[in-house]
């Protein structure tokens, strides 16, 4: 578990001495313009405009790289919800950083199927890597859904597997060229395994 | 036999065009001309039973929608993260009009007029596939007002989550979606009753839709005729771990348990047998080599003490102690727990503490009744089953590997006694 997840939801002790913030005001809250136009059309998708938390929070984090205090406020701004309610949401999901993380996610599944075959070896050796270069996010995740391509990680929403320790320096130089990552090891590039599939 | 993963593989099936080509899209012009209620007929001749986990009659699901025009929504479960699973992402992804197909006939069924797909917010590049192939099939007229000219009009969105497990279980989807923390909700009210928004609402899995369109092709009572009795049809299955070919196969209902493992995934490697395997995700109690000639289908997997749940195989060889299973699997519970009812995020979490305890060698053989009795007393006993998740196969793992973790102790317990001879 990250630094940052270990002090998630009930582990942040409230400040009692505070009044609950209230829903940002627009004219003292500037939000950029695509922030924005991006959180005003999830709102429009929804019979309920409050079901765009979750995209809402994701695009500003985007922006933001990170769920920030300031990221929340924009996204309660145009929301018209208190940030609170939006912080009790960016804490409950894996996905959502409520620490400031390095530039580039790089999820390892430590699950059970992949960790049968080497992902804790993976991990410690994509930790050892990175070291403490900011470009990195290196996180131990929870069952990627891709058991098949084991030990696996998800980099950025990509996933490669089945991942060695040797391809560790590849993956990481790859990440920082902006390059395609592991092109060769990617699951989108994978038939599927069953023979008759094809037939 | 394939149908779902017919020529799954094909270039571009993922485009309406290639899938328009090889009769795509046919079930629904043919379900339109049908009434809402010959389709539901379809759904439950079929015998289709839910691919998500509970394995319930998704024909009977869809008919305890009320009638009338009350707004009712349709939601797709592409939250897919039980430990294991991985067969939605791969349907997703190579056919999402498949999906799309199959959903746009069930709210026909069910006449539901807003639809959403949840997936989970790790899969990235399935929701990118899945949003381009909404967009044409919106161009095509497939989605929206009035669909190829019948009364039946349909909105859909793709929703993303931002990980979390829980946000599987069907109603902490359901507060997900709406915009909060996804916890569970009491049951009853059903969500069929009282769902999404507080209407009615349809949920099903990502298989079980994209299946629709097979039956409707087919008929219901054909594709009854797959499978056994009461499992009927074929299932995707997921393999992975200690075996030589992990992957999705498609296989027919009652299939023996050891063909899939053995036959199609290849089996575990060279020298090695099988310790246990979890039948259908890390939720399911685990079973031994001694239960490979188990049909692979709900009902014969239930008596044999398991469950077929999301239709995901684990194979545990015997170079892994059985205690690194259970830590592994109890941890991510412990993790995932949402925390809302006591039994679980208790329970969750001593059963790691006591696991721990027996790798630091401080436990005692009376600390494995007290943990059995933890699981006991999880079971049954919260708003949803997250905890009887993890009480079910660490309980089965007590019970089946008793001796090995009686072993552990002792052996842990030894070498914690001498500290200092292993210092020096």
């Amino acid at each position: 578990m990250s630094a940052a997840a270990s002090r998630r939801g009930w582990d942040v002790p409230a400040e009692l001495d505070k009044d609950p913030a209230t829903i940002p005001d627009p004219a003292t809250t500037p939000v950029p313009q695509d922030l924005r136009r991006d959180i005003e059309s999830h709102m429009a998708s929804y019979p309920d405009t409050r079901s765009a938390a979750l995209p809402a929070l994701e695009a500003a984090q985007r922006v933001h790289g990170w769920c920030s205090p300031e990221a929340i406020d924009q996204v309660a701004c145009v929301m018209r919800v208190t940030p609170a309610s939006l912080d009790a949401v960016a804490t409950f999901y894996d996905m959502l950083e409520t620490e400031p993380v390095g530039e580039h996610s790089v999820y390892v599944c430590t699950n059970i199927s992949c960790s049968l075959r080497g992902a804790d070896e993976l991990y410690a050796a994509i930790r050892e890597a990175a070291g403490e270069d900011r470009a990195f996010n290196v996180r131990a995740f929870e069952c990627l859904g891709a058991c098949d391509i084991a030990p696996m990680a998800s980099v950025d929403g990509v996933y490669v597997g089945p991942l060695t320790t040797e391809d560790v320096p590849q993956l990481l130089d790859d990440i920082r060229a902006g390059a395609d990552v592991l092109a060769d090891k990617q699951l989108v590039r994978r038939a599927c395994a069953d023979p008759q599939a094809s037939t | 036999m394939t149908l779902l993963f017919d020529r799954i593989d094909e270039p571009g099936l993922n485009t309406l065009a290639v899938y328009e080509s090889r009769g795509g899209y046919q079930s629904l012009r043919k379900a339109l001309q049908m009434t809402p209620e010959d389709v539901l007929n379809e759904l439950e001749a079929s015998g289709l039973r839910g691919r998500g986990g509970a394995g319930f009659a998704m024909g009977k699901k869809v008919s305890f929608l009320p009638h009338g025009s009350i707004e009712k929504y349709l939601v797709c479960n592409a939250d897919e993260s039980e430990p294991g699973t991985f067969k939605d992402r791969e349907l997703m992804q190579k056919a999402p009009h498949m999906l799309i197909e199959g959903l746009i006939i069930a709210s026909y069924a069910a006449g539901t007029t807003r639809s959403f797909i949840y997936i989970r917010g790790e899969y990235v590049q399935q929701a990118d596939i899945l949003d381009a192939a909404l967009a044409e099939a919106h161009e095509a007229g497939f989605l929206g007002e009035r669909i190829l000219g019948s009364e039946h009009t349909l909105s859909l969105v793709v929703h993303r989550g931002a990980g979390a497990y829980i946000c599987g279980e069907e109603t902490g989807l359901l507060d997900s979606l709406e915009g909060k923390r996804g916890n569970p909700r009491l049951k009853p009210p059903f969500p069929a009753n009282q769902g999404l928004y507080q209407g009615p609402t349809l949920i099903n899995n990502v298989e079980t839709l994209s299946t629709v369109p097979a039956i409707i092709r087919m008929s219901g009572a054909e594709y009854a005729k797959l499978g056994t009795e009461t499992s009927t049809g074929t299932k995707i299955v997921s393999v992975s771990g200690h075996v030589q070919r992990p992957g999705n196969y498609e296989i027919e209902l009652g299939v023996p348990s050891r063909e899939i493992i053995y036959d199609l995934a290849g089996g575990p490697p060279d020298g090695r047998t099988i310790k246990c395997w979890f039948p259908g995700g890390s939720s399911a109690p685990v079973l031994t080599g001694e239960d490979l000639d188990v049909p692979y289908d709900f009902d014969s997997l239930a008596k044999a003490g398991s469950m077929l749940g999301s239709g995901a195989i684990i194979v545990v060889d015997d170079s892994t102690p059985i205690l690194d299973v259970a830590m592994k699997v109890a941890k991510f519970y412990r993790h995932e727990s949402c925390g809302k009812c006591t039994p679980c995020r208790e329970g969750t979490s001593w059963t790691v503490t006591m696991l721990e305890r027996i790798d630091r060698g401080q436990a005692t053989p009376m600390d494995l009744e007290i943990m059995a009795s933890v699981q006991d007393h999880i079971i049954g006993h919260c708003l949803c089953v997250l905890g009887d998740a993890m009480a079910m196969p660490i309980g089965s793992m007590i019970v089946k590997f008793r001796d090995e973790f009686e072993a552990h102790i002792e052996s842990r317990r030894l070498q914690a006694l001498q500290p200092i001879e292993a210092v020096a």
